[in-house]
């Protein structure tokens, strides 16, 4: 067996490829439901009523792929440069770390000033926390796989340390959990009475300008050089090395959001349950999006509304919602698959 | 060497009508070989003739599209290596494959256990190698570990591996490629020796002198078919080197003038080593303008850091570089480009161009900082393609739009954008390393117009190359590396090719410790 280069797909074929990846993923999926007992086009159906199949639905979908965007942004950025950031599950604590220390009154300005500030320096913090493993790599060549992925634990538990000590809410009744922020720093609600908050549109805003700095910018040059062949970029003279410390700045940053945007937006303070994983779901997101930034809001709003369906459908199939992430990780496979094949003929003999 | 004894000898191997396609590239059309007992038959042919192809097909690595192979009478299964070993077929391959950090014995030995046998026999393999080693002046300690061991050991040892498993055929792909002259006269007795005791030897070479010096006959391949077989006593050099291009291919004419000023100057420079090659140490060499200094040598001895040094990816340690008379402090890749200095990389996948992006992107990398190309931090995608079109028609590049991924195009239409981008602003300081290692032969008489153009109006090139008859058709001045060290230079034609021989082996330099 052996591949072979093929040319860039068109349009049409690049759309083909994530959906084959979906049709592949529900097929594998639906065994696992006719193993639980269940129909498989009924669970399915019940999956896409439950993600979309009212206002409620929707609504709930959307305020599930708001961080996702963040952390697939996060994640798209990073592997485009062949920085391997799995860390981004820390940067969001960090971000959210970030905002209920200077939002639960630390500060005191109007919404305008506050919020602004409090992104900034959520972003600030997480692009700071995945500078140390882009110096790690690029001065001694340790794999950022490895401390990116440590530091995720390091940082919960720094998390767990701040909600048992400093950041503790002296009225929460002894659970660990951080003061809720003040009014001026919350993000306001885009539908009055519904989940959904401002945090969505600033994840697509993200989401387009990541776009733009990718294909429009000198530095999304350099970073797409920079993954491609980092040895050939270096001969022409890409200061390779810089170009992946900015990567790592604008990663962090853009995961710190999703931390900032599920406090600010929805929670109102900080509890150790914040993320139920949405740094390492930002992976799969990412890679449903080959990469691609505007992608990335398609494959979160997917992603999410599988989470949310599937958590409907299980209270009226009676098939576990586990389903979901069988379906995601299944989801991750067919499209790293899709990607190979898309670039790659097979051979056989 | 040894004229085999008329046609009486069986036929060992035979292949038979042998046709290989690579999408639109046919490798071998239709080749048709025999190899006779005792016989050295050489395969000849530029780089990209297509000989490599077919010995990877004898050996089993390709299955041909079409023809077969026989050896000695029974035909081989296609695409299986093993087969093709147990046959008797032994390769050398171009580069070794051997593990580093095993001694001798078990390369040897390595893959002829049963990989769980109780207990491996050393004594009895140490006995059969040191056998092997005297009947055939294979010498080499079975012992030494293979990181100690010097290029030439290590081609011995690949043979007596070839040996010890009862080839009766070898096949050797480029073996003098890695050798020095020395080695090389070495080698030729060993085969000489092996032919004696009734082994058949395929040789493949793009070198005319050898061929001539090792074979009894001589096949030519031009461009994947066979352009000839001659019996190497009955035919001469010129012959075969008109076989070889075709003829169509005229040798690059070029006229003396007088050089200009020095462009660039390196004194006593020292380096670190470079992609497993010597350091540079301390290294003097000046470009002038209007002139070619080739650089012949063995490779891995310091080509590749004085290229790295030229090309801004090295720094000097030590020692002085001055270009346009002024002395350079700080110095990178962009420091070179900034400089002006046009540079064609040894390694066009690797390093020269970015396989996944496209033409457009490929061709700005080394500019896309300078206000042609970017304001503001925003590329200007329309000038960069308006570029990119000008190379493609410039340097007739065969792509299907600057949209294309580069990654799809041939070794030549690559090397073509390389040079479009490195020769762009006409750069008076060129470095042009290996710049024509595996094109076919109507690409390298492209790239090397090219240079002498670049000659002409007068920039200062630097012509690296391992093939001695490219470095002496088109440079002014000879300089021959060695260990790190630089020859004193040579006017063209001034030295016998025996005597570059012997300068590539580090003879005439100080260091005389070398002993092969």
């Amino acid at each position: 067996m052996r591949l072979e280069a093929k040319p860039a797909p068109g349009l049409a074929a690049t759309l083909a490829y994530p959906l084959g990846a979906i049709l592949a993923t529900l097929l594998i999926a639906s065994l696992l439901v006719l193993i639980a007992g269940a129909s498989p086009f009924n669970v399915f159906w019940l999956v896409l009523k439950g993600a979309a199949g009212s206002q409620f639905a929707l609504v709930e979908t959307l305020t599930r792929a708001t961080p996702l965007i963040f952390t697939g942004l996060a994640v798209a950025v990073a592997f485009r440069a062949k920085l391997w950031n799995i860390g981004a599950e820390a940067q969001l604590y960090i971000g959210a770390v970030m905002t209920v220390v200077l939002g639960t009154g630390a500060v005191a300005a109007p919404s305008l000033a506050l919020i602004p500030l409090i992104m900034m320096c959520a972003m600030l913090a997480g692009a700071l926390l995945l500078l140390g493993p882009a110096i790690l790599k690029t001065r001694f060549g340790v794999d950022e796989v490895v401390t990116t992925l440590l530091l995720n634990f390091i940082v919960i538990l720094f998390v767990s340390m701040l909600l048992e000590g400093p950041l503790k809410d002296p009225m929460g009744l002894g659970w660990p959990q951080s003061k809720r922020v003040v009014a001026e720093a919350q993000l306001p609600r885009l539908i009055q009475g519904k989940r959904l908050h401002f945090g969505f549109v600033i994840a697509i805003v993200s989401a387009v300008a990541t776009w733009v700095i990718l294909k429009k910018t000198v530095f999304g040059y350099e970073m797409r050089a920079v993954g491609h062949n980092a040895e050939a970029a270096r001969f022409a003279g890409i200061p390779v090395n810089r170009v992946l410390m900015k990567t790592a700045l604008l990663s962090g940053g853009l995961a710190a959001l999703a931390g900032f945007s599920e406090v600010a937006g929805l929670k109102g303070n900080l509890t150790l349950d914040l993320s139920p994983g949405y740094g390492y779901t930002g992976i799969v997101v990412a890679m449903l999006a080959m990469l691609n930034p505007l992608g990335v809001i398609v494959a979160a709003i997917f992603v999410a509304g599988i989470f949310v369906g599937a958590d409907a459908m299980s209270r009226s199939a009676g098939v576990p919602s586990y389903i979901a992430q069988v379906m995601v990780a299944t989801a991750l496979l067919t499209m790293v698959t899709a990607i190979m094949l898309s670039r790659f003929r097979i051979r056989w003999r | 060497m040894t004229p085999s004894s008329g046609g009486e000898a069986e036929t060992v191997l035979r292949l038979s009508g042998i046709t290989k396609r690579f999408g639109p590239l046919t490798a071998n059309d239709a080749i048709s070989l025999e190899l006779k007992r005792g016989e050295v038959v050489a395969l000849l042919g530029e780089n990209g003739a297509g000989k490599t192809t077919l010995m990877n097909i004898l050996f089993g690595h390709y299955v041909a599209d079409e023809g077969s192979v026989e050896a000695f009478g029974r035909p081989l299964p296609a695409g299986e290596p093993r087969a093709a070993l147990s046959a008797g077929i032994g390769m050398v391959h171009q580069h070794f494959t051997l593990a580093d950090q095993m001694s001798v014995i078990e390369n040897i030995a390595l893959g002829t256990q049963r990989l769980f046998s109780p207990r491996f026999d050393k004594a009895k393999a140490r006995q059969r190698i040191e056998t092997l080693s005297s009947d055939f002046g294979l010498a080499v300690h079975p012992d030494a570990l293979i990181s100690d061991l010097s290029v030439g050991e290590r081609q011995r040892v690949e043979i007596l591996k070839a040996l010890y498993r009862d080839a009766r055929i070898l096949i050797l792909d480029e073996p003098t490629a890695v050798l020095t002259p020395l080695e090389t006269d070495a080698l030729f007795a060993t085969l000489k020796k092996l032919v004696a005791s009734g082994l058949s030897i395929i040789f493949i070479s793009h070198k005319l002198h050898e061929v001539m010096a090792v074979s009894d006959r001589i096949v030519v391949l031009r461009s994947g078919r066979i352009a000839g077989e001659r019996r190497t006593s009955d035919t001469t050099r010129p012959e075969l080197a008109a076989l070889m291009v075709g003829g169509d291919i005229a040798a690059p004419a070029v006229t003396e003038h007088a050089p200009g000023g020095t462009m660039l100057e390196l004194e006593d420079i020292h380096t670190a080593g470079r992609a497993g090659g010597a350091p540079l140490d301390g290294v003097s060499l000046s470009l002038r303008a209007g002139e070619i200094t080739g650089l012949a040598g063995v490779s891995g001895n310091g080509q590749a850091a004085l290229a790295a040094l030229i090309a801004g990816t090295l720094r000097p340690e030590r020692g002085a570089m001055r270009i346009g008379g002024e002395t350079i402090n700080r110095w990178s890749a962009r420091e070179a480009l900034r400089r002006h200095i046009g540079r064609i990389p040894e390694d066009r996948h690797a390093v020269g161009m970015i396989g996944d992006m496209n033409v457009t992107e490929n061709v700005i990398s080394e500019r896309y900082r300078t206000r042609r190309f970017s304001r503001n931090g925003f590329l200007d995608w329309r000038s960069a393609e308006t570029f990119a079109r000008g190379i493609i028609d410039d340097y007739d590049v065969k792509c299907p739009s600057p949209d294309a991924r580069v990654r799809l195009l041939s070794g030549g239409n690559m090397q073509k954008l390389i040079l479009g981008r490195a020769l762009d602003g006409d750069p008076q300081i060129i470095l042009a390393n290996q710049p024509t290692r595996g094109l076919d032969v109507g690409a390298v008489a492209y790239v090397h117009s090219k240079l002498l153009e670049a000659r002409k109006r007068g920039a200062a090139i630097l012509l690296i190359s391992e093939d001695l008859d490219e470095v002496l058709a088109l440079s002014d001045r000879l300089v021959v590396i060695s260990k790190g060290r630089l020859s004193p230079p040579s006017k063209r034609g001034e030295l016998t090719v025996q005597q570059i021989g012997e300068l590539m082996a580090g003879h005439g330099l100080e260091d005389p410790s070398h002993a092969a």
